[in-house]
């Protein structure tokens, strides 16, 4: 980026900014009322993709609120990418920062299972392993088998209720949340990421799983955290998911 | 855990979440449903910066399209509309209730 174009873009992002140098309209004239239009689309159209991009939160806050959240963010992070899509993931952090809504401890995390839903969506494809490789093998090639993931999974540990106040501020009958730790795992079946609550040890089975252990390690893992942990569930997601893409066997690892 | 006991968790693990993910495959397929979406509520999870976020700009609009389970897209209730014709989703981009 130039010196020019670096004082063109701190001009179009704080209205208080002297204007670029040498901008004038057709007749010559200076083209300040001009160039304030330019910064008033720029910052209502980064403040409306904040609002798409986070649908949750802006429920929680209420538009005006994220309105407001948005004028100070889009000037504290500005876009890092020319790719529109890419915008508002520092907002996690940002909303972390703020003093006024620091009595909303899981605003932060809420933002973040948002984003992780987003670059979800945005993943690489991959072709899904076939289920009834799982049901050819035996119990012991099984336990010592490895499984990779699809680019689009993602898993999401919090201390706060987040599947729940996702659930209650996306649907319409969903119960009221209650205090509770809860860990998510993103999976997209087909084009929409889907959340859904694991139950305890879930979230570290996945992860050891997804580290590269076989299902035995990961299994001992996971009771570790959670005595009652049994894989059934988490695995029965994984496939729903279409999220496993393949399977290798003991003898196959280098 | 024992090595036995281990290999029989996981193994009969895998089976329940075979078993469990046979039942519900087929419940699961989602086809394109049109015309049954609220204004700026048709189904996107792209985030800004793409076309298809809550672009629909009326109730209904019949190019705007939501995931529903497979086979329940003309069974969705939908008011009537103004003239008292009755509305049905479909699997094909609709004519009517098109922005202005």
């Amino acid at each position: 980026m130039t010196a020019g174009t670096g004082n063109f873009a701190n001009a179009v992002l704080h209205p208080d900014a002297a204007l670029p140098a040498g901008l004038t309209d057709g007749n010559g004239q200076p083209a300040g009322r001009r160039f304030n239009v330019l910064r008033n689309n720029v910052a209502s159209s980064l403040g409306e993709a904040l609002r798409t991009g986070f649908p949750v939160i802006t429920k929680l806050l209420g538009t005006e609120n994220m309105k407001a959240i948005a004028a100070m963010y889009l000037r504290a992070h500005p876009p890092r990418s020319p790719v529109l899509s890419a915008f508002g993931t520092d907002l996690p952090e940002f909303l972390a920062g703020l003093p006024q809504l620091s009595h909303l401890g899981y605003l932060p995390d809420i933002a973040r299972l948002e984003l992780a839903l987003r670059a979800s969506y945005h993943a690489a494809d991959a072709p899904a392993l076939d289920p009834s490789r799982l049901t050819e093998l035996s119990p012991q090639d099984l336990t010592e088998a490895t499984l990779s993931f699809t680019p689009s999974l993602r898993l999401m540990r919090s201390r706060w209720p987040i599947h729940a106040i996702w659930l209650r501020n996306t649907q319409d009958d969903a119960p009221k949340p209650e205090a509770a730790p809860q860990d998510v795992l993103i999976t997209r079946r087909e084009f929409d990421p889907t959340p859904h609550l694991l139950p305890p040890g879930g979230a570290d089975w996945i992860a050891a799983v997804s580290n590269g252990k076989s299902l035995g390690d990961a299994l001992d893992i996971a009771k570790a955290a959670a005595p009652d942990f049994d894989p059934a569930s988490t695995l029965a997601i994984l496939l729903r998911g279409n999220a496993l893409t393949s399977l290798t066997l003991k003898d196959q690892r280098p | 855990m024992s090595n036995t006991a281990k290999t029989l968790a996981v193994a009969s693990a895998v089976a329940a979440a075979l078993a469990a993910q046979g039942t519900t495959a087929t419940a699961q397929s989602k086809e394109k449903c049109y015309g049954v979406s609220l204004a700026g509520q048709n189904d996107c999870a792209a985030g800004p910066g793409t076309t298809c976020a809550g672009t629909s700009t009326v109730d209904y609009q019949g190019n705007a399209w939501t995931l529903v389970d497979t086979g329940t897209c003309s069974d969705i209730d939908l008011p009537e509309m103004a003239d008292g014709t009755e509305r049905e989703g479909s699997l094909e981009p609709l004519e009517r209730d098109l922005p202005a």
